[in-house]
């Protein structure tokens, strides 16, 4: 028994109290969380090579035996993605050094970044489901801090929304987790698997897998459950914004992800069905608002909800092949959310709008950039061989061998909007001549750049090298396939 | 017993709701207070109601209730604290900053972003 599985939680834990400790001392702060999200990454990394060759990692806290206490699983999935929400947390606070000023970085910016990798991580890690509610409390409570932090007007606003929002499906979590409980009589994510297929397809479980599907669409943004999210996400600066994008919706569709592989695979006629339409629907949603726009934030913002919906058609096909897809897409998205963000965060600060119509012309002093950002846009619409292809492809074939052709159809023709929304943004940018000429001074945007760029590498990489990537990927996808797998690794039978 | 229960914890939904309808700010935190303890007292009611005797089982209880519920309940009955701690602050913070507590006033425009 070794205790690997809980160092992700434990490193950003440990460093955001030091951080706390450190307030007034700024590059104390930088130090601290730069080694700490290092050190995370290290032991993700340590995590994923011991998962692939010895299978499912398992700690059980305090001792306590499998079905009874807290149980950390750290399969491949869950190993995947804490690796990549590390590496985004440590791009997103070396680009912060320089974008978030002062004021923020005196009142605890930095130690709530680590609260919120806390949270991402646990619930990526946990393997009991009423823990998984307490690392999404940490996780929101961090939110909470970090949308509003700096106290802007329209902070102030829109964080009132979110935070009730987030509290309303709070208190659905809890509700389903009681439900769960009396149905099934276990907390342990295995124990209530190994528990639902011995019950069957009751109406109560799939009654339970609406429930959650709500509480888990409020998180990750699935139509018709959005709605708040355009307006809150495009309150906070930058870099807070590129951790939102990339991380919170995501940990909503792990979340989905997991239980719907875990739990309620046995009425698939019904709950995939919904999921499906659901999917499909915030496709459209989402297009809508990403080409209706002419604001970078904006556009960007509703590109998070047409990577959700391709990714809720990918679960709700439930193959092997399209949940490799989900799996690579998820991960790639994650990726090249955060530079886009980060990215447009530049953007916004050379041109001082992130109005489309008032800026222009920003390629003749910035090529390098400029470039940089239309990789990342063709990555975003999956072009061949960038990131977004693999996952993509496996997700549209697999439509179309189950015979889902609308879907299949509409996450193809998504592309092309997303492509257009992007290259738009682009043109929009750098590639039109402004009336107004541009002022001779050039912005220094160097330690700005250097993050983001290292996010572009490791989303070309990632694309160039799926061979390299696809072995980890099958193993994640082996285990939600097939749920005995977990279930053995957990309880040890 | 069980029934009863969730008569009042569907009560207290009912007013939370309400509540969280109005104009008001500190109406609507009130609303989502009173939805956390109709929440605990669902998750009371899950676990099932026994004839009364403690959760602390020895090798053979004849009769005992069932503690994780109460667990779970002491879990989310701190965190929503904690919760509704930070949502007043902010909205105090957001009353001084902004000169208003009514929502719809808050809704926000295209204009002023």
């Amino acid at each position: 028994m070794i205790n690997l599985p809980i160092l992700p939680i434990l490193i950003p834990l440990v460093a955001a109290i030091i951080l706390i400790f450190l307030a007034k001392s700024i590059y104390a702060q930088r130090i601290v969380s730069v080694i700490a999200s290092i050190a995370t990454i290290i032991s993700s990394i340590m995590i994923m090579a011991k998962v692939k060759s010895d299978g499912i990692q398992t700690v059980d806290m305090g001792s306590w035996p499998a079905p009874f206490g807290i149980t950390l699983v750290s399969d491949m999935l869950s190993v995947l993605l804490v690796l990549t929400a590390s590496v985004i947390t440590l791009c997103v606070i070396l680009y912060s050094f320089r974008s978030i000023g002062n004021g923020r970085e005196r009142f605890y910016y930095y130690p709530i970044v680590q609260f919120l990798l806390l949270g991402v991580n646990g619930s990526f890690t946990t393997g009991d489901i009423f823990n998984l509610f307490v690392f999404f409390e940490i996780m929101l409570m961090s939110s909470y801090v970090l949308i509003v932090i700096g106290g802007t007007k329209i902070q102030l606003r829109e964080s009132i929304k979110y935070i009730l929002v987030n509290v309303i499906s709070s208190a659905i979590f809890v509700m389903a987790v009681g439900f769960l409980y009396s149905v099934t009589g276990s907390l342990n994510m295995a124990h209530i698997s190994a528990r639902i297929s011995e019950i069957g397809s009751e109406p109560i479980i799939t009654v339970l897998a609406v429930l959650f599907l709500i509480v888990f669409g409020l998180k990750g943004a699935i139509f018709p459950l959005y709605f708040w999210l355009p307006g809150s996400y495009s309150a906070p600066p930058a870099p807070i914004l590129a951790l939102f994008g990339s991380l919170l919706t995501k940990v909503g569709i792990y979340a989905i992800l997991r239980t719907y592989t875990l739990f309620f695979y046995h009425d698939q006629p019904f709950t995939h069905d919904i999921l499906s339409l659901l999917a499909l629907l915030t496709i459209v949603a989402g297009v809508i608002g990403a080409l209706a726009y002419r604001d970078v934030k904006q556009i960007l913002i509703y590109n998070i909800i047409i990577a959700v919906g391709v990714l809720l058609f990918g679960i709700a096909t439930m193959t092997d092949e399209s949940l490799a897809g989900t799996v690579f897409y998820l991960i790639h998205d994650m990726i090249i959310k955060a530079a886009l963000f980060l990215l447009g965060g530049i953007i916004i600060y050379i041109a001082g709008t992130s109005n489309l119509n008032k800026m222009g012309g920003l390629i003749l002093q910035y090529p390098a950039l400029g470039w940089t950002f239309l990789l990342a846009s063709f990555a975003l619409a999956g072009i061949p061989p960038l990131s977004g292809f693999t996952g993509k492809l496996l997700i549209v074939r697999s439509g179309f061998a189950e015979g889902e052709y609308v879907g299949a159809i509409v996450v193809l023709l998504s592309s092309l909007a997303v492509l257009y929304s992007v290259v738009n943004l682009f043109m929009g940018a750098f590639w039109k001549t402004t009336e107004t000429p541009l002022p001779d001074v050039k912005k220094r945007t160097g330690s700005l750049f250097i993050p983001v760029v290292v996010l572009v590498l490791l989303s070309v990489l990632y694309g160039v090298g799926t061979e390299f990537v696809y072995p980890y990927v099958m193993h994640a996808v082996d285990v939600l396939i097939h749920p005995e797998i977990y279930i053995d690794a957990v309880l040890k039978e | 017993m069980e029934i009863l229960m969730c008569i009042v914890a569907g009560m207290l939904f009912a007013a939370a709701v309400y509540l969280m309808l109005s104009k008001s700010l500190l109406r609507i935190i009130i609303g989502t207070g009173l939805l956390s303890h109709g929440t605990h007292l669902m998750l009371l009611t899950m676990g099932g109601l026994k004839t009364g005797t403690v959760p602390v089982l020895g090798e053979h209880a004849a009769s005992y209730t069932d503690p994780i519920p109460q667990a779970l309940i002491l879990t989310a009955i701190v965190i929503s604290f904690g919760v509704t701690a930070i949502f007043l602050v902010i909205a105090y913070r957001a009353y001084q900053d902004l000169g208003t507590d009514n929502m719809d006033q808050l809704r926000g425009s295209e204009a002023d972003d």
